[in-house]
């Protein structure tokens, strides 16, 4: 076979990563809303904030099936590894979507039995945010193969440390609900998101911190990328504080659109930071990018249609958000 | 007691894929046709539209909520359980799957979202396009998930390398032998599904005496759609046998239920397959009818079941009736469709109550054809995954146990069976309470107008509180 000439794996992990992270924020504010949804003030509240999403969750979550079907093109180890080794994680986190995502069109249906679906929407996103970071934890600990598949039991990955990331996760989603509230949302249920905002950011730092310098001793290979010699590395860390102070400083002065944007960088960060550790490690402790990707004419026949789509895919994205712009009043109707 | 991951597998898979399927058949057709409504509604000005169009994105919002959540689960069941299935295939089904991906799925959430809840905020143009937009995806995603099923069933275009398959010719790949087939059949289905909900449930209005006039002009659009479709979809069904027959003679076996290959065999309209003794009992058809439609010739040879080893026959018994409830209710389809050519004159499929009670009935029937036409399909091809090259014991994830497929088994028919109830029984509500009222169109027609967001009136959850 012919030598590539650019080294597709490279840009695949680029796309990959981004198609991460796109979903990571979009989703995380979505799945915030039920992660608070059930210590709102009250019922008009929730409405104010399922609206506030309603219009858009379908397209975030796209995101998580790109990423599914993007590691399956260009990645097809990693999918054939993690989803086998996080198999009962994964139902319990599909499980979370189901709920969270039909009760979007039955909530404001219901009359009655409303609150059942309310606790649905909130359980469903604690769920499946909580199984997404203990995703992260197992990753960080590594999986343990034989021959190229799965050879571990059905609850490796649920260790103290999965756990950890899991709450992790939970918060930061969390935050990065509120800090959309406080930009979609006026009055009462404003000023309570931004007292939640503070009490969440504290949180995430307590927990990121504590998963911060755990992970090391997690792992080897992390301990020696941070700690084998001066590394640039350690300016993510001092960034993402930087970022924390922001926040801090944007929701005490109670300044409208920039919590959000400030939260956004703090999970940018975070997740170079967790790039950084395992490069180029894919499968850890086993496979790299290299081993795990996908024959090059694959990796190129997908990539030439998706240079191609994805552009039309961020314009008409972008165009949604922009005719729901604005702030979502109360009672303002959902159909 | 040791339960066996391969059979749990295929019962979980077979149950999650066949409750997908339900939605997105009916949304492939319902999605067209409130692009039509929208269109009419935006030429004509006439609020009656709007309010047909109002009252079907009801029912569209929930069938596609249901759709989109269950296929979620569709995309991660690969890996989950068929993870060898999905490593030595990934090179060719990856970059399927994901085209599906950015060119279908981005395109109807987007769009979708303004569909649902932009009709105050948008231009009457760009709502229309949006539905537009909304129905294109939903073909776009079809064309590419069954190439991808396609593919399983008659593979090309591929090579074998130390246990991987390598792509030699996408085209090849893409546009396999059946794809074209099971596209255009896959798409009349979809259609025939809106189409005999739609005229059930206009049936039953009318029945009511409730919005008759409305409710009129849907009935006879949708019975001029089966009209065309019902018989083109017993042509392209022939056609698509034909085409298995060249490609997987041992399944066209299974579906007319004949175990020794041999010359002019009957069409067996009734008989029990028994698989042990590899034969049937009480067989009942018509003398070498089945040599006919094959081979269009009285005496042509028709390939048997023991042409193949025991262990390499589908269960014959289950794809033997499925076809024949198929068949049957494609054959039921046409009788209507005449019907209600015939009803045309003075209006009388309007008032026609036998008729109309038949209608009703009917707008079940697509749900099943299509589950019995999977299940032809997807049985049939029994035990290969890729047609004669991988079998389903090869595909499974080797850490799989029993016990871990049984937990998620039990736990996604638990799901299922919850948000299906709830969402049939929100779907009836909306079905009884009707077409939002014509004054309340027009009310918001001139709020829109004069840019005032207006909530529309609804159906609730609850009886009482429907007026
Ligand atoms: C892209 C692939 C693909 C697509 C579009 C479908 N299937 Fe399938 N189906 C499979 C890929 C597959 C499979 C992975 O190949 C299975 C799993 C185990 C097996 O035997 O084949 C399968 C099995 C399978 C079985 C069980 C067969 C058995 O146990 O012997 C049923 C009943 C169905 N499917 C039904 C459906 C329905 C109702 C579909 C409509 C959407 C459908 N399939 C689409
Ligand atoms: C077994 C393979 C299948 C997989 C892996 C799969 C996967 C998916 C996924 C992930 C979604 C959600 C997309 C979103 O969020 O918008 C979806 C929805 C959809 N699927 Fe499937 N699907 C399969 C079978 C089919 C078949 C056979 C068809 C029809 C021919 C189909 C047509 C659709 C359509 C039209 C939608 C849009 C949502 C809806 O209409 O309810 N899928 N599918
Ligand atoms: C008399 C009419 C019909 C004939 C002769 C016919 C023929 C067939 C055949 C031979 C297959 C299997 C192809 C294969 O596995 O290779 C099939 C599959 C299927 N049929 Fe039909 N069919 C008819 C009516 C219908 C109707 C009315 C519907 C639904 C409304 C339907 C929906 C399906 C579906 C969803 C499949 C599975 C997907 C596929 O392989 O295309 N069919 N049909």
């Amino acid at each position: 076979m012919m030598e590539p000439v650019f080294d597709l794996t490279i840009i695949w992990a680029m796309i990959i990563a981004f198609g991460v992270i796109m979903y990571v924020m979009m989703d995380g504010f979505v799945l915030g809303q039920g992660i608070l949804f059930m210590f709102a003030p009250n019922d008009e509240s929730r409405d104010v904030m399922m609206n506030s999403v309603a219009p858009v969750w379908d397209g975030n979550g796209t995101w998580l099936i790109l990423g599914g079907a993007g590691l399956l093109a260009a990645f097809p180890r990693v999918y054939t590894i993690l989803l086998p080794a996080l198999y009962i994680g994964v139902f319990l986190m599909l499980a979370g979507f189901i709920f969270r995502g039909v009760a979007f069109e039955f909530r404001f249906k219901a009359k009655r039995s409303r609150y059942l679906w309310n606790w649905a929407f909130s359980i469903g996103s604690i769920v499946v945010a909580f199984a997404q970071g203990a995703v992260v934890g197992s990753y960080i600990q590594g999986f343990h193969v034989v021959d190229g598949v799965y050879a571990g039991g059905a609850f490796d990955w649920l260790t103290p440390f999965s756990v950890l990331t899991g709450l992790g996760i939970v918060a930061g989603y969390g935050l990065l609900g509120s800090t959309w509230l406080i930009l979609k949302s006026q009055g009462e249920l404003q000023a309570w998101a931004y007292k939640v905002s503070l009490v969440l950011l504290m949180a995430v730092l307590v927990v990121f911190g504590l998963i911060g310098v755990w992970t090391p001793f997690v792992d080897d290979f992390v301990y020696q990328r941070w700690f084998g010699g001066v590394t640039p590395l350690w300016l993510l860390p001092v960034i993402t504080l930087g970022f924390a102070w922001w926040l801090f400083n944007a929701v005490r002065k109670q300044q409208d659109g920039k919590p959000f944007v400030a939260t956004l960088g703090l999970f940018v960060m975070t997740y170079f930071g967790l790039l950084a550790s395992k490069f180029p490690y894919v499968v850890p402790p086993t496979y790299t990018l290299w081993d795990a990707a996908s024959a090059h004419e694959s990796q190129l026949f997908l990539l030439l249609g998706l240079l191609f789509v994805i552009p039309f895919v961020l314009m008409y994205t972008a165009w949604t958000y922009w005719v729901f712009r604005g702030k979502v009043k109360k009672g303002e109707g959902y159909h | 007691m040791e339960f066996d991951p391969v059979l749990i597998s295929r019962l979980q898979f077979a149950f999650v894929v066949s409750f997908h399927a339900i939605f997105p058949v009916f949304t492939i057709g319902l999605a067209s046709f409130i692009a039509v409504l929208e269109g009419l509604s935006l030429k004509t000005g006439n609020p009656a539209w709007e309010r047909l169009s109002r009252f079907w994105i009801q029912v569209f919002a929930v069938v596609f909520g249901m759709g989109v959540v269950s296929g979620i689960v569709m995309a991660f069941q690969f890996g989950t359980n068929w993870s060898n299935f999905s490593m030595v295939t990934s090179n060719f089904l990856g970059p399927i799957l994901s085209y599906e991906v950015i060119t279908a799925f981005f395109l109807e959430a987007a769009f979708l979202g303004v569909l649902l809840f932009g009709r105050d905020r948008v231009p009457q143009g760009i709502h229309f396009m949006s539905a537009v937009m909304v129905a294109v995806g939903t073909f776009i995603s079809a064309f590419w998930i069954l190439s991808a099923n396609s593919w399983m069933q008659t593979p090309a275009g591929v090579e074998m390398n130390e246990g991987l398959y390598y792509v030699k010719s996408w085209s090849e790949a893409i546009f396999n032998a059946s794809l074209q087939y099971r596209f255009l059949h896959m798409i009349l289905a979809s259609f025939l599904t809106g189409a005999f909900v739609v005229s059930g449930v206009s049936a039953w209005f009318l029945l009511r005496k409730k919005d008759t006039a409305l409710h009129k002009k849907t009935l006879s659009m949708s019975l001029w759609l089966i009209l065309f479709a019902a018989p083109a979809q017993v042509v392209v069904g022939d056609f698509h046998g034909l085409n298995t027959l060249e490609h997987q003679p041992t399944k066209v076996a299974a579906m007319e239920g004949n175990w020794e290959r041999s010359k002019g065999v009957p069409l067996l309209l009734f008989a029990i397959p028994d698989q042990k003794n590899q034969t049937n009992h009480f067989e009942i058809g018509i003398p070498k009818l089945a040599s006919l439609i094959l081979t269009h010739d009285m005496d042509g040879e028709v390939p048997g079941l023991k042409d193949v080893p025991v262990d390499e026959q589908p269960p014959v018994a289950i794809v033997f009736w499925s076809f024949r409830i198929m068949v049957g209710i494609g054959v039921l389809m046409v009788l209507f469709a005449i019907a209600g050519l015939v009803l045309r004159r003075n209006s009388a499929f309007a008032t026609s109550k036998p008729f109309l009670h038949g209608l009703r009935w009917m707008s079940l029937s697509p749900f099943i054809a299509v589950l019995a036409g999977w299940f032809v399909t997807e049985i049939g091809r029994s035990p290969w995954l890729v047609y004669g090259q991988m079998t389903q014991a090869q595909g499974v994830t080797p850490s799989l146990t029993g016990g871990m497929a049984l937990f998620t088994l039990i736990g996604y028919v638990i799901v299922y069976g919850i948000i299906f109830t709830a969402g049939v029984y929100y779907l009836m509500r909306v079905l009884y309470t009707g077409a939002p009222s014509n004054e309340a169109v027009e009310r918001e027609q001139l709020n829109r107008k004069a840019k005032r967001p207006m909530s529309a009136a609804e159906a609730s959850w609850e009886i009482e509180e429907a007026k």
